[in-house]
């Protein structure tokens, strides 16, 4: 089919200079990982004098090894708090979001459309700007430096109880849930076990969506916490980072700690390509 | 791709046709139970903390003297927001969101879209491969971006500036911090947006492409006066949360700041309402900047939003 179109179409642009087009956005877009993963196998004098990489100048075991017992093994630490922040985060905030799709989407009830319009507000809010307003509360409360500062605002997403609501209306059709009905399954019981399972794949995309989300924060946990336990990777790296003038041998501790941060993001786009794809889809098909 | 984009216009058509039929009446209490956790988080983590930060932003706390003693907290109405918006510092902060808008938001739209009408023309192995390597960078945390960035702006460990400065061109990247960040974020949403538009691109449906081709329409025209216009939803969409994006403002310049001394603490609003607060402990000012750039960018989406809507209701009266 591809053939047969493109024979139709008189192209005025060469074959030759989009293709080329194409090598130098990619080239742009994965210069800086690849410099991420050249540098963390530098050590400090070869990383800060530009040297390029020799076979005989490997240091990446090195630097793993001072990067696991820096400062008492926080990396870690830092990096479980992360996998605890946006791994649970996630899986709560998707299932409160498919929760909400689904009820938007199965369910008539008085002030639905502006209950929905105010979460469809709520995808503008600009989330940084309100990380400053948060921590303002959050300090009157007494919730400020505590896990549950940076976990609780991560379990709200408007934007996923709108896609949530997409995908329930495109993959739990009407008559199953009849059906169960009629069978006598009650109305939490039909959700449970046939609209949630039926709906896995949207549960899956607002997951990731929130999972990088979340491991990409910088501003809320940078405004909410000071103790450094509790840090997740991101902020811990921010903290390194200002000591690097100083010590020029925290550089290689910032790139390894930072190739290590990148790369579940990285493994989970691309075992998941179909569900991010399926995301930004429904999100731009408005 | 195709299918998924076809499968969501399907789906939208279902759910309002649906709509008529299944709903189930009466019988709250599910719905209620289903609902809820959305809306008490929502509530406790958007609404609340909005509220509280406009009541904050009409205090300011008063030190007497030489600061000795506790802090008096004294009502002053507005004078926050007076004292933010004449504070020349922050007035700077709009100013360089705006030349970072200008600069931006053209090169990032126009790459992703010249990219997502190219990626139509090569082979399907080739444009799955390409869709995800350029969709790679979102998968980076801005702050680690920042950072990769700034090493390769930073003479002696970049290899580019290196091998820009061994063929003779001298680029001193980090005495100008606004395309610095502008550069950060192009590649940073790039690829995102790209696949954003390569999904409306594939929408558009194949008579109305093939009919142009007959006309003998080339593909530049057919971009142009087909392709581009038909997608114009998803452009002004992506444009949209650009700017509310750009609004916020605030990783990279923070970090670019430890290597560039062109960026001031005050750089941005959102800089300038952390300084605020944790630098100046000016709890009621940061709160009256913080509220200032919320209403900026509801300000700005309703305009768009509004502009865009009033748009497309005239085109469908005109084609009636």
């Amino acid at each position: 089919m591809s053939t047969h179109t493109k024979q139709q179409r008189p192209w005025s642009l060469s074959k030759g200079a989009v293709n080329g087009a194409l090598v130098l956005v990619t080239v742009y877009t994965l210069l800086p990982l690849g410099w991420l993963l050249t540098a963390s196998a530098k050590n400090t004098p070869d990383l800060v004098g530009g040297n390029p990489l020799t076979l005989g100048n490997v240091h990446l075991g090195r630097n793993l090894h001072d990067l696991a017992t820096a400062d008492g093994g926080i990396y870690w630490r830092w990096y479980l708090n992360s996998l605890l922040y946006a791994g649970g985060g996630a899986l709560l905030c998707a299932f409160i979001c498919v929760c909400a799709g689904y009820a938007f989407e199965v369910y008539r009830f008085r002030g639905k459309e502006q209950l929905f319009g105010l979460v469809l507000v709520g995808v503008l809010v600009p989330t940084t700007a309100l990380a400053l307003p948060m921590y303002l509360l959050a300090s009157k409360v007494g919730i400020v430096n505590t896990f549950w500062a940076v976990f609780i605002p991560s379990l709200v997403f408007p934007f996923g109880v709108y896609l949530s609501r997409i995908f329930v209306a495109g993959y739990v059709p009407g008559e199953v849930l009849e059906a169960a009905r009629m069978d006598g399954a009650g109305e939490l019981r039909t959700f449970w076990s046939i609209g949630l399972r039926m709906v896995t794949p949207g549960f899956v995309t607002v997951f990731l969506f929130q999972f990088t989300a979340i491991w990409n924060n910088f501003f809320l946990p940078l405004v909410m916490l000071s103790n450094t336990e509790l840090f997740p990777v991101s902020l811990g790296l921010y903290s390194w980072n200002a000591q690097t003038h100083s010590f020029p041998d925290f550089y290689p501790l910032v790139v390894t700690g930072s190739l290590l941060a990148v790369l579940p993001l990285v493994v989970a786009f691309v075992a998941l390509q179909r569900h991010w794809k399926a995301g930004l889809t429904a999100g731009s098909v408005k | 791709m195709i299918d998924s984009a076809t499968r969501t216009t399907a789906t939208r058509t279902a759910a309002t046709s649906r709509a008529a039929n299944v709903r189930r009446r009466g019988r709250n209490g599910a719905p209620a139970l289903l609902i809820a956790p959305f809306f008490v988080l929502f509530t406790a983590t958007m609404l609340v903390p909005i509220g509280y930060a406009v009541y904050l932003s009409l205090f300011t706390e008063r030190r007497s003297g030489l600061g000795f003693g506790e802090p008096e907290t004294v009502l002053t109405g507005l004078a926050n927001y007076g004292r933010a918006l004449t504070d020349p510092a922050y007035r700077d902060g709009y100013l360089t969101i705006a030349q970072y808008c200008l600069l931006y938001i053209p090169v990032m739209i126009g790459l992703s879209l010249a990219v997502a009408l190219l990626l139509d023309s090569v082979l399907a192995r080739a444009k799955r491969f390409l869709q995800l390597a350029l969709f790679l960078p979102h998968a980076v945390p801005g702050i680690i971006a920042a950072l990769v960035w700034t090493y390769l702006y930073t003479p002696g460990i970049s290899p580019v500036l290196d091998a820009l400065n061994s063929a003779g061109a001298q680029l001193d990247v980090l005495g100008h911090p606004l395309p610095a960040v502008v550069n950060m974020a192009v590649w940073e949403w790039t690829g995102y947006n790209m696949i954003i538009f390569f999904a409306a691109l594939q929408a558009v449906p194949r008579e109305v492409l093939e009919a142009a081709v007959v006309d003998g329409a080339g593909a530049l025209r057919t971009a142009f006066s087909i392709k581009i216009p038909l997608i114009k939803a998803s452009i002004v969409m992506v444009g949209l949360f650009t700017v509310i994006g750009s609004l916020q403002l605030f990783t990279e310049p923070m970090i670019l700041r430890g290597a560039s001394p062109g960026v001031t603490s005050t750089w941005t609003p959102n800089m300038y309402a952390y300084t605020a607060a944790f630098e100046r402990n000016d709890y009621g000012l940061a709160a009256a900047a913080s509220v200032l750039l919320a209403l900026a960018a509801a300000l700005l989406s309703f305009i768009v939003t509004r502009a865009t809507r009033a748009r497309s209701e005239r085109r469908t009266e005109a084609a009636r």
